[in-house]
C-alpha cells in the first residue's frame, strides 16, 4: 500500500461548558493512507463529527478546545501552524462535505459561482480559467451538461444534485483528504448508492484519502478499505473492513454488526445492545462500554484497557483480547 | 429563466400562463407607480432653481418660497371658490406660495432622509455583522454600546446638539444619524448571528475563506431583504422625525421650507385653511407609501426563489 498522509495521534478534543468539562473525543489515534477511504463507524454522540472538524479545526468557538495530541498532515503537525497557515490547508489540501446538501449552499450564488470562490481562494487564476476548474469540478462529481448548470441556484437543484455540487466545491482543489460527514443520509437510498459509486470513482481518478464518517454498516461495506469503530470518545477496534465483518474481536463491534437488518437470516426481533452511552460528562474510570457489555468482568469496571494490535492493523481496546 | 416560461404554458395550457401575467403585471404597477412618484419629487427638488447651474432666474416652482405677501394671505387652493390659479396649491398665513414651498421642501425632506438613512443604515450593518459574527467579547461591547445608543432619548439629544451647535441642516442629520444606527446594529447582529450557525458559512469555511470574506461574501447578502425592508420603514421616520425637531426650533430653521415645519406652521389654522398642512403632509404620505413598496419589489426581485414569476 500506499503512504500515510495523516497520522492522528492521542487526540483528545473536549468542549467546556457550565455543566464541566465535555471530552467528546478522549486520546484516539488513527492514520489514512493516500488512496484509502478510511471509516469512522459509531453511534450518535461518540465523537465522529467532533474528531472530522478537529482535523480541520473548525470546532464551535470557544466551547470547544483540542486539548492534546497530535494531527500530522504530510509531515506537518496542523496544531502548530497559525490560523493563516491553516486557512490555506482548508480546501486546497483537506476538504469535507458536510451532511445535509440543502443548507451546505448559499441560496443567493449560483452553484457555478460558490465552486468558483474556492477555486479563487486557493489559486490566482483569470476568470475564464477558473470556469475551466468549476466545469472540471462539476465533472468529476459527475453531473451532466456542467456548462449550463454552474448557472444555477441551489434551489433550482434536486438533493441529489446539491450533494453533487458540495461535493464539487470539496473536490474543486483536488485536496489530498477528503472528510466525508454522513454524506449520503439525507439522499434516498438508490441515490445512495450512486453517490457512494461515484466517491469510488473519485477516489480512482484523483487519489484522493477519504475519511467517512458514518453510523451505518452497509456503507462501510460497500466504499471503506479500513474501519474504526468508535465508542463514547473513544476507538474501540480498527482493522480493515473484510476483518471487520468477519473476526469482530470487540464484543462492541459485533454487537453492533449484528445489529444490522439482514436479508439471509430469518430472525423474530433485530437485536440491540441493552442500555444508552454513558454521558461524556461523567464517564466510567474503567472501560466505556463496561455497563452495556454481554463479556463484561470484573477488571473492565476498574481500568481502561490498553490498545492491542493483535494482527496486520488490527488493534482491538478490549480485556478479553489478550 | 425566460427558457421555463414556454414550458408552463406548454404543459399546463393558457389558463396558468394568463394567471401568471396577471402576477407579473400588477408586480410591475407596483414599481413603476412608485418609482414614477418618486422620480417626479427628486426631479422636482433637483429643478427647483437651476442657481446650482448659475441661472438662478430658470425655476420649476413657480414663486420664491420664502416671499411674503400680506395682501395673498390664506388663499385657498385654485379648484375652490375664492382660488386661483395665480397660487394652484394656496398660500399660507403670510401669503407664502403652497407649491413652490413643497417643491423647495421636497429638497430639505428628501436629502435629510436619504442621508441618514445611509449613514444609519451602512454603520449599523458593519456593526451589526461584526458583532453577530464575530461574537464573544466583541460582542458584548457593541451590544452594550447599542444598549446605552437605544436607551437615550433621540429629540433630547437633537435639542442638545441644536443648542451647542445651532440649529440647521448638518445639526438634524447629526442628531438622526447619531443613535438611529443601533436598531439596525441589532436587527443585523440578530440575522448574522443565525446565519453564522448555518451550514453554508461552515462549508466557507471549510474551503478556506477568511472572517472578512465570509462575512462580505455570505452574511451580508442574506441579510439583505430584512436591511431593505427596514430602510424603506426609515424613510418616514426619518421625515416624521425631521418635522418633530423642526416643531421644537431644532429643526430647519424658518423661513426655509421643509415638509415637517410646513405642516406645523398649518396646524394653528387647521380649521380654516386646511391646504397649509395639507399638502406638505401628501408629500410625505407619498414619499414613505412609495418608499415601502419599492422596498417590497426590490426584496422579491433580489430572492432568486421569486425571480421566475
Amino acid at each position: 500500500m500506499s503512504d500515510v498522509i495523516l497520522q492522528v495521534e492521542d487526540l483528545h478534543t473536549s468542549f467546556f461548558t457550565r455543566a464541566g468539562e465535555v471530552k467528546a473525543v478522549d486520546g484516539i489515534s488513527f492514520y489514512v493512507r493516500e488512496g484509502e477511504t478510511f471509516g469512522l463507524v459509531g453511534e450518535s454522540a461518540c465523537g465522529k463529527t467532533v474528531t472530522g472538524l478537529s482535523i480541520l479545526r473548525l470546532l464551535p468557538e470557544p466551547a470547544g478546545i483540542i486539548v492534546g495530541g497530535k494531527i500530522i498532515l504530510e509531515g506537518k503537525n496542523l496544531l502548530e501552524l497559525s490560523k493563516k497557515e491553516m486557512r490555506e490547508i482548508r480546501g486546497e489540501k483537506i476538504s469535507m462535505i458536510l451532511q445535509d446538501p440543502m443548507t451546505s449552499l448559499n441560496p443567493v450564488y449560483t452553484v457555478g459561482d460558490q465552486i468558483g470562490e474556492s477555486v479563487r481562494q486557493h489559486q490566482h487564476l483569470p476568470d475564464d480559467m477558473v470556469e475551466t476548474e468549476v466545469v472540471s469540478a462539476l465533472r468529476l462529481l459527475g453531473i451532466p451538461a456542467p456548462e449550463s448548470r454552474l448557472h444555477d441556484y441551489p434551489f433550482q437543484m434536486s438533493g441529489g444534485m446539491r450533494q453533487r455540487v458540495v461535493g464539487s466545491i470539496a473536490m474543486s482543489c483536488r485536496p489530498r483528504l477528503l472528510i466525508a460527514d454522513e454524506p449520503t443520509t439525507a439522499l434516498d437510498a438508490t441515490i445512495q448508492a450512486q453517490y457512494l459509486a461515484l466517491f469510488r470513482d473519485i477516489q480512482k481518478q484523483t487519489d484522493v484519502a477519504i475519511i467517512f464518517i458514518t453510523h451505518d454498516f452497509g456503507v462501510v461495506a460497500s466504499i471503506c478499505h479500513r474501519v474504526a469503530v468508535m465508542y463514547a470518545g473513544k476507538i474501540m477496534e480498527t482493522a480493515s473492513t473484510s476483518t471487520i465483518f468477519k473476526t469482530p474481536k470487540h464484543p462492541y463491534t459485533s454487537a453492533l454488526i449484528h445489529s444490522v437488518p439482514r436479508l439471509d437470516r430469518k430472525d423474530d426481533r433485530l437485536y440491540s445492545i441493552e442500555g444508552q452511552p454513558p454521558s461524556l460528562l461523567n464517564l466510567p474510570p474503567g472501560c466505556r462500554f463496561a455497563p452495556r457489555c454481554p463479556d463484561v468482568q470484573d477488571v473492565c469496571h476498574k481500568q481502561q484497557p490498553p490498545e492491542v494490535e493483535i494482527g496486520e492493523g488490527h488493534t482491538v481496546s478490549c480485556w478479553k483480547v489478550k | 429563466m425566460q427558457n421555463i416560461a414556454p414550458n408552463i404554458e406548454a404543459i399546463s395550457g393558457t389558463k396558468v400562463a394568463a394567471g401568471v401575467k396577471r402576477v407579473r403585471i400588477v408586480r410591475q404597477l407596483t414599481l413603476i407607480i412608485p418609482a414614477i412618484v418618486l422620480f417626479l419629487l427628486v426631479l422636482a427638488a433637483i429643478f427647483a432653481d437651476l442657481s446650482w447651474l448659475g441661472l438662478p432666474d430658470v425655476r420649476l416652482a413657480p414663486y420664491d418660497p420664502v416671499k411674503i405677501s400680506m395682501s395673498e394671505r390664506f388663499l385657498p387652493p385654485f379648484w375652490a371658490e375664492e382660488g386661483s390659479t395665480a397660487h394652484i396649491l394656496g398660500t399660507d398665513n403670510i401669503g407664502r406660495d403652497i407649491l413652490s414651498r413643497v417643491i423647495y421642501g421636497s429638497r430639505i425632506s428628501l436629502s435629510v432622509s436619504l442621508l441618514v438613512i445611509v449613514i444609519t443604515a451602512g454603520v449599523g450593518t458593519v456593526l451589526g455583522i461584526i458583532a453577530g459574527y464575530l461574537g464573544g467579547r466583541t460582542d458584548g461591547f457593541l451590544m452594550r454600546v447599542t444598549d446605552v445608543s437605544l436607551s437615550f432619548p433621540p429629540i433630547l439629544l437633537a435639542l442638545l446638539l441644536a443648542a451647542t451647535m445651532g440649529p440647521g441642516y448638518w445639526t438634524i442629520v447629526l442628531a438622526l444619524s447619531i443613535l438611529g444606527w443601533a436598531p439596525y446594529a441589532r436587527l443585523i447582529r440578530g440575522e448574522a448571528l443565525r446565519l453564522r450557525e448555518e451550514d453554508f458559512v461552515g462549508q466557507a469555511r471549510i474551503i478556506g475563506a477568511s472572517p472578512i470574506r465570509i462575512m462580505v461574501r455570505h452574511v451580508f447578502p442574506n441579510i439583505i431583504n430584512p436591511l431593505i425592508i427596514m430602510m424603506t420603514l426609515s424613510v418616514g421616520m426619518v421625515i416624521l422625525t425631521e418635522a418633530a425637531l423642526s416643531y421644537l426650533g431644532a429643526g430647519i430653521p424658518p423661513p426655509n421650507p421643509s415638509w415637517g415645519n410646513m405642516v406645523n406652521d398649518g396646524r394653528s389654522y387647521i380649521d380654516t385653511a386646511w391646504w397649509i398642512s395639507t399638502f406638505p403632509g401628501v408629500a410625505i404620505g407619498l414619499v414613505v407609501l412609495s418608499g415601502n413598496f419599492m422596498g417590497d419589489w426590490l426584496r422579491d426581485t433580489m430572492d432568486p426563489r421569486l425571480r421566475q414569476l
